[in-house]
């Protein structure tokens, strides 16, 4: 479904702020398959789904997915095939627009977005029926503002939105590292539901290591913009956070600075 | 007071200028960009439009006035998106640029004076000999504006418009270019500046190359009025507040220039307004800092008795 040969990504190249961000990455995904990603920070792992995505520009290799060359498609057009959810709550909605006007954006994506109704009586009946999966309570409140809500509830709204019209790819860039415990929880539950209902192919990262084992059917560990790990099958089924971590303490030759990694 | 001859033309300047306040509201609200083509798209609407209409094609030169608006702003959208230009400084150098071309278009002339010719408002077609043939005229081609701006923005394309001023990276996320979504609201915004500029010139019966002077101002001050007093609690009743708003502001100034204030003054006297109405949410933060501070000293001096 996603292949990415070779791809390399320097920022500020030629200036003393020159960041090699990643180098010579090549990951294949099949259809359906879930890759959860880790790593410290700026290992590269934002930089992979940013190029992925179009909103960087790689400086070298391709990405090819669904059989279609997207290397040097803007962002927009790719967007079609790609549903995301961003760290930020704030950046997956429209947040001065209604709860069915973000929805009724989102479930256009694809088809048409000109001068048809903005959103019909059918689309209002979907978008609750669809609201209702979250369990948030939110087909209740199909009407108001979208600035109403929670980070969990906005985030959790940006998940559907971006699920809703079935894309070949599914990026998540920590989309619950800025959300307390419980209401975490519950997106990376729903996360994981549409993932499977919908056999979407996706790639998460998180800086959650036991989510990272827990979810998905793959790992890869990345360090200073390359993969230095990449976990399947009963390798995987083995794994422990515990070995993990040292796997990465001996590999980057670095400790983990950072406990963020660690807490589960 | 204001005697009624002078409410009523304060009125029709309202809903002529509704027109242009309109296209501030698309620009500066819904796409949340400073857009300030406008002070040169109003004069280059009134310029076409009376060009046109001293060739005895006052319709023609509505319908052109609009047309080049319209290319004005995309001049500006382009300058933006393809160029990378701030917003706001692409509406400056467009609006720079006008002011040469629309020295062209009135063929070097500073001001076409259109007395005794034909215009939309003295055609015998229209309600011929009423006092009300000016404000029927322009109350219904705001009122059709009105309607068709407010199913656009109903439509899958006004969403996305809509939704391009509160988060562009998601209009990306979700498929559609902001740079298309960009270019059509300058081009809509500027489509109907330009037309509000093509009617004040034949309702005035003159252009003048300065005319447009402080527009973008007097366009911002009618969108934040009518906010400010009619409401924003949806599309249809925020769309009513800028043309009401328009129409206010217009009032405002005539009972100025009642009191006694000179016309020279009224630039001055719409920056306050602006001024004053922008700063309302700092001086009102302001005020409740100043309030808790008293409280809490009253407090502390409570606890030390």
């Amino acid at each position: 479904m996603l292949r990415i040969n070779e791809i390399s990504k320097t920022f500020d190249r030629g200036s003393v702020n020159e960041k090699r961000a990643l180098h010579r990455i090549s990951l294949s995904l099949d259809e359906g398959e879930f890759v959860t990603v880790i790593g410290g920070n700026g290992a590269g792992k934002s930089t992979l789904i940013n190029c992925i995505a179009g909103i960087h520009q790689v400086d070298t290799g391709s990405i090819i997915l669904d059989g279609m060359d997207i290397t040097f498609s803007p962002e927009y057009k790719r967007s079609r095939m790609i549903g995301r959810v961003f760290q930020d709550p704030l950046l997956g909605t429209a947040f001065d627009m209604t709860i069915a006007e973000n929805l009724a954006i989102a479930w256009a994506k694809g088809k048409s977005h000109g001068l048809t109704a903005g959103i019909t009586r059918a689309d209002l009946a979907l978008f609750r029926e669809r609201l209702a999966l979250l369990d948030l309570g939110l087909e209740e409140r199909i009407n108001q503002k979208v600035k109403l809500l929670s980070g969990g509830e906005r985030q959790a709204l940006t998940l559907l939105m971006a699920t809703m019209a079935r894309p070949k790819l599914l990026l998540l860039d920590e989309h619950t590292a800025s959300l307390d415990p419980a209401i975490a929880k519950k997106v990376l539950y729903l996360t994981s539901k549409f993932v499977s209902e919908e056999k979407l192919t996706t790639i998460m990262i998180t800086h959650n290591m036991k989510a990272a084992l827990e979810y998905g059917s793959r790992t890869i560990m990345m360090h200073e913009g390359e993969i230095i790990l990449d976990l399947a099958g009963e390798e995987r089924a083995e794994m422990t956070v515990e070995r993990l971590i040292k796997y990465f303490e001996s590999r980057s030759g670095t400790r983990l600075e950072n406990d963020r990694l660690l807490l589960a | 007071m204001m005697n009624l001859a002078t409410v009523i033309s304060s009125v029709e300047l309202g809903v002529i200028y509704a027109l242009m306040a309109l296209g501030v509201f698309i620009s500066f609200r819904t796409l949340n960009m400073p857009d300030l083509t406008v002070d040169g798209s109003f004069v280059l609407g009134a310029a076409v439009s009376a060009v046109l209409c001293t060739a005895g094609h006052p319709i023609m030169g509505i319908v052109l006035a609009l047309a080049a608006g319209a290319l004005a702003g995309g001049v500006t959208a382009l300058l933006h998106t393809w160029l990378k230009i701030q917003p706001i400084l692409s509406g400056i150098l467009t609006m720079l640029a006008l002011y040469s071309v629309n020295l062209k278009v009135m063929s070097n002339r500073a001001n076409i004076p259109l007395l005794n010719q034909k215009t939309i408002f003295s055609l015998p077609e229209w309600v011929p000999g009423s006092d009300y043939a000016a404000l029927a005229v322009s109350s219904m081609v705001l009122l059709a504006v009105m309607l068709l701006l407010y199913l656009f923005l109903k439509t899958k394309a006004g969403l996305v418009l809509r939704a391009t001023g509160d988060n562009e990276q998601m209009v990306r996320a979700l498929g559609v270019s902001t740079d298309l979504t960009k270019f059509i609201g300058l081009v809509l915004a500027n489509a109907l500046v330009a037309l509000s500029g093509a009617l004040i010139a034949q309702y005035q019966s003159f252009a003048d190359v300065g005319m447009g002077i402080g527009m973008v101002i007097i366009g911002l001050a009618s969108v934040i009025i009518g906010e400010a007093v009619f409401g924003t609690a949806n599309l249809l009743r925020r769309l009513m507040a800028v043309i009401l708003g328009a129409i206010l502001y217009r009032l405002v100034i005539a009972f100025a220039l009642e009191l006694g204030m000179p016309p020279t003054d009224l630039k001055l006297i719409s920056a306050v307004i602006v001024c004053a109405a922008l700063s309302i949410p700092a001086v009102k933060e302001k005020f409740s800092v100043l309030r808790n501070k008293i409280s809490a000293a009253r407090g502390s001096k409570e606890v030390s008795l």
